[in-house]
């Protein structure tokens, strides 16, 4: 099979993911499996395509063309590769949690939340390589499109306002500024699609560039990038698994992921450094970091304050791209790995907490660690993650990130990322430690640990202690990582493909 | 190259056909006064003119122009039908259109219309279809009135024949009827001084002598006639107080046909006047596009938007959102370059499509529930989830979501603002656009995210209304995607337009053998 087919597969197998379980929606084990399968199959098919990409085959393909010298088309590039390979990837462990969750908690209309995600996961495909501008922004509104459905999902009024002001950011964001800016970008240049050192070098008044650059970062809403960062709280009504996939990977990370690519193939580096057009873009980022860590600290509900923590960790992605060098870019897409499988892992031990206990809020999770160690214990390693400690993967792309500050030289920015890691040690470590040393439970029940534990359903608490597992292993792996997305950074060295 | 899969006779008289058939049709149905009889014979009439306009498009599609001389009369004097790309265009628009609608025609009025007014009901259908055809087709101003009257008059008892369940629709045609003439009126008067000034009907003809006399006072008065005479017809901004009665309170495939077609080929008349039979070299008609058009296009854009979101009636609604498309389409003119024309070509086609399937989708409503006020639309998303789904398709077309037809519109009207360098106008066409995401969610929400209403438990709607909404909905999916084609066909008829080809381009003259 060429590569083209390969990468239009992991498009297919989603979509059809989708149709087979709305059509299996009154068989809920059958459907349930086939989706399994399903996930399992795309990530062996994004696999292939991995394989496929080491032996130099691109797999670029065009689908249909949407005007003369503008069509839908598709490529493989590192950057996209890793997002497929983390979306994909956790798609597997979620969907694990998510029937878990959605069993264990009698959550409604199991066949409508499993078919918007898997289309989610269609459009993060879309998303992951798009080879162009236009791709990437329709993949870009299916994904808001489809997740809307899966925020709004209890159907109360908590769920629709949530899901207003989720649609209504997003969409707001991406028609407004977004599709302004790509389609100026079209007007300027000509072109959409994604090169190597940028499209629009030496094609626009470098006055402009400033402004170009904000219509794409305020336009790409789901990087969430204040001021326009409220649907990610908003959004947590969702179920817990969505929030899960979606909020801590899939659609934030898509945000992100397309920041990235704005940045390496359409402004170019290079470009950006010599202009000086991201400079706003820095200091605005580091406001967000530090500014959304603040907020988290004051938030009781944990989920909330994992949102949170989420805008201020996106952030450093935004920041990595707009610090405008190759350890900066480097660093971004680094974070984009580790972060996801820090956030995950505390996604889902929330949700596992719910499940068992029916508590959201951090105050009542006092000695919760006692009952449930095995959760609590995921739920720590995810924090050293997020915070950066050694030995687990966030470390690794914080030291790049800083390490991309101090080439750009902007000392400030080192100071940022130090105090917003001990910012995130203020408000993720307490809830990990007074789970385990509550002083006023400090006697006990005089029962055997054993008997003390009641753990969420085996189906929710596996997921997290994987993806847990998964920080611990990244950071030895990150070396690969890193060398794989090398070019992206060097695009003009190495050629590009 | 010219029609070669039809028999000869055929293609040798083929715009006359796509008139004639259905003109023909209209007094049998009549006539004849067996309903069944009645419908089979508009469907083929219908199909038969899609299937002839469809032919046309493609012979003209490579910018050759077809001419047709009815009688045998030679122009300027006998009357001349004439298809360029731009024509073709709408032709295949409102055939096609014409031709889903009619099928959910059939059931949907059972339950609008008494059975004793059905064949009457068919016979008005196909005099309006002959009327929007005959409009586009022509190439003589006085027959463009003609086939206009014949449109507006139909229309009129069209419109009324909703009053069987709501007598507001009476009021609504009242409304239409006054409107509509005042407009027609304004426009015979346009005529008449450009007869006055000139001596010819013949719009070619006309072209012509009209290069020559930019400062003549009596044809700058013509023009401002037609053009008033015309936005009325089609509804630019303030002259649109008939259309929301008249979408709303007509049985649901007369509105949806309406919504669909009426407006467009008024639309298209006008870019023909201004475009073919005047020309944008004249000062007073660059004039009148930037300082009257163009600000009446974006209030349009953004008051009727405002003014839908307050809307309980969904049908209301949907008609105050027409208003505001035909702003876009307005933009599309007042830019003046072929990117600007081509998106108001295409929006023509996109917002058939996207305005047909809605309409279609919420009669099928109407026919279940029999109210058309959001409240009684709420959970319908679990009752009649076929027909919610062409809602959220068509309101995502609507909104101009990527991978629906409204974002081709979209895309191409931004493309030609950004070519003016008018980048605060882009951002107005994206901020109106938002609008309409308020209007399309809160029907939205109230389908997917509201409990029904006690006691409210409705069917599916029947196959007969849900196959042409679908066909409609997927339609918005693939010219979505897959735009190549129309914005090709789009680009094609707006270069026509501007470079004033229809008059002076070579004319391939048919039908004049054996006569």
């Amino acid at each position: 099979m060429s590569a083209s087919s390969i990468l239009l597969l992991t498009m297919a197998l989603p979509l059809a993911t989708c149709v087979l379980g709305l059509i299996l929606r009154n068989k809920p084990n059958l459907r349930d499996g086939m989706t399994f399968a399903g996930t399992l199959a795309l990530f062996g098919t994004v696999l292939a395509l991995l394989f496929a990409f080491n032996d130099g085959n691109n797999g670029a393909v065009d689908l249909v063309a949407f005007q003369p010298g503008l069509s839908i088309s598709f490529n493989v590039e590192p950057l996209g590769m890793v997002f497929a390979l983390i979306g994909s990837g956790l798609w597997i462990l979620t969907h694990i949690y998510g029937v878990g969750y959605m069993r264990g908690n009698n959550e409604k209309k199991h066949a409508r939340f499993f078919a918007c995600f898997a289309f989610a996961i269609f459009a993060v495909m879309g998303i992951a390589f798009a080879a162009n501008l236009l791709t990437l922004f329709l993949f870009y509104e299916l994904l808001t499109i489809s997740t809307y459905p899966l925020v709004a999902h209890k159907e109360n009024e908590d769920a629709r306002k949530g899901g207003r002001t989720y649609l209504g950011i997003l969409m707001g964001t991406s028609i407004m500024f977004l599709l302004t800016g790509i389609i100026w970008t079209y007007v300027l240049t000509g072109t959409l699609d994604f090169a190597p050192g940028g499209i629009l070098a030496d094609k626009v008044d470098n006055a402009l560039l400033p402004i170009l650059l904000a219509l794409f970062a305020f336009g790409i809403g789901k990087a969430a990038l204040m001021p326009f960062h409220r649907w990610l709280p908003a959004a947590m009504v969702a179920p817990t698994p969505v929030s899960a996939l979606l909020h801590a990977v899939a659609v934030v990370k898509a945000g992100v992921f397309s920041m990235l690519k704005v940045g390496v193939y359409v402004f170019g580096i290079d470009n950006l450094s010599q202009t000086g057009a991201s400079t706003w873009l820095m200091w605005l980022a580091a406001f967000s970091i530090l500014a959304a860590s603040i907020v988290a600290m004051r938030q009781d509900n944990l989920k909330r304050r994992l949102a949170y923590s989420t805008v201020s960790q996106l952030s450093y992605i935004t920041l990595g791209m707009a610090l405008a060098t190759s350890a900066g870019v480097l660093g971004g897409g680094l974070h984009i790995v580790t972060h996801a499988f820090g956030k995950i892992t505390l996604f889902m031990c929330a949700g596992a907490i719910y499940v068992a206990t029916h508590k959201t809020e951090v105050s009542q999770m006092r000695g919760l660690g006692k009952t449930m160690p095995f959760t609590f214990a995921a739920f720590g390693i995810g924090t050293l993650s997020i915070i950066g400690l050694p030995p687990f993967a966030g470390s690794w792309s914080k030291w790049t990130l800083l390490v991309g500050s101090a080439e750009a030289d902007q000392q400030i920015m080192i100071g940022v990322l130090m105090v917003s890691s001990v910012l995130n040690v203020a408000y993720l470590l307490p809830i990990f430690a007074r789970g385990f040393f509550d002083p006023e439970a400090a006697e006990g029940d005089g029962l055997p640990w054993r008997q003390r534990i009641r753990e969420a359903p085996l189906l929710c608490v596996l997921p997290p202690c994987i993806t847990a597992f998964g920080c611990l292993v990244l950071f030895f792996f990150s070396g690969s990582v890193e060398s794989f997305l090398a070019p992206i950074a060097a695009p003009l060295a190495t050629g590009g493909q | 190259m010219l029609l070669n899969v039809f028999p000869d006779f055929v293609s040798a008289h083929a715009p006359m056909l796509v008139v004639l058939l259905p003109l023909i049709a209209a007094p049998l149905a009549m006539l004849v006064g067996n309903r069944t009889f009645a419908y089979w014979i508009s469907l083929a009439a219908s199909v038969c003119s899609a299937v002839l306009a469809f032919g046309l498009l493609i012979s003209v599609i490579d910018g050759a122009i077809l001419s047709y001389h009815v009688g045998g009369w030679a122009p300027p004097l006998g009357i001349e039908y004439r298809v360029d790309t731009a024509n073709a265009f709408v032709l295949v628009i409102v055939a096609a259109l014409s031709t889903i609608v009619l099928p959910y025609a059939k059931t949907s009025i059972n339950r609008e219309i008494a059975i004793r007014h059905h064949a009457l009901f068919y016979a008005c259908y196909m005099l309006c279809f002959t009327g929007l055809l005959g409009v586009t087709i022509t190439g003589d101003a006085f027959n463009v009135f003609v086939f206009l009257e014949i449109s507006s008059l139909s229309t009129y008892v069209l419109v009324a024949l909703g009053a069987e369940k709501d007598k507001r629709a009476l009021s609504a045609a009242y409304d239409y009827l006054i409107l509509g003439t005042i407009g027609a009126t304004f426009f015979v008067i346009g005529l008449g001084l450009l007869y006055m000034a000139t001596g010819t009907l013949n719009l070619a003809d006309l072209t012509e002598k009209l290069s020559t006399m930019e400062t003549n006072r009596t044809m700058r008065s013509a023009f401002a006639f037609i053009v008033i005479g015309m936005g009325l017809k089609l509804a630019i901004y303030p002259l649109h107080r008939w259309l929301p009665g008249a979408y709303t309170y007509a049985p649901s495939a007369v509105s949806a046909f309406l919504a669909s077609t009426a407006t467009k080929v008024a639309i298209y008349v006008l870019l023909r006047f201004m475009f073919s039979v005047y020309s944008v070299k004249f000062g007073f008609e660059r004039d009148t596009l930037q300082i009257v058009i163009f600000p009446a296009a974006l209030i349009a854009m953004f008051a009727a938007s405002l003014i839908a979101v307050y809307q309980m009636n969904v049908k209301r609604m949907l008609a105050f959102s027409s208003v505001a498309q035909i702003g876009y389409m307005l933009l599309g003119v007042a830019f003046l370059n072929v990117t600007g024309v081509s998106a108001t070509i295409v929006h023509l086609f996109n917002h058939a499509i996207t305005k047909g399937a809605l309409f279609l989708a919420v009669g099928a409503i109407v026919y279940r529930t029999g109210s058309s006020m959001l409240p009684s639309m709420a959970g319908m998303g679990r009752q009649m989830p076929w027909t919610s789904a062409t809602i959220v398709i068509g309101g995502l077309s609507l909104i101009g979501v990527p991978s629906t037809a409204g974002f081709v519109s979209k895309w191409l009207l931004l493309q030609s603002a950004f070519e003016l360098g008018g980048w605060p106008i882009a951002f107005l066409i994206v901020a109106s656009s938002m609008i309409a995401v308020i209007y399309v969610w809160r029907l939205v929400e109230t389908l997917y995210l509201q409990p029904p209403l006690e006691g409210v438990q409705v069917e599916e709607a029947p196959l007969s209304l849900l196959l042409p909404t679908w066909v409609l909905a997927i339609a918005c999916i693939w010219f979505g995607i897959n735009a190549e084609m129309t914005v090709d066909a789009a680009r094609a008829a707006a270069t026509a337009l501007l470079d004033g080809s229809y008059a002076n381009g070579p004319v391939t003259v048919l039908g004049t053998e054996g006569r």
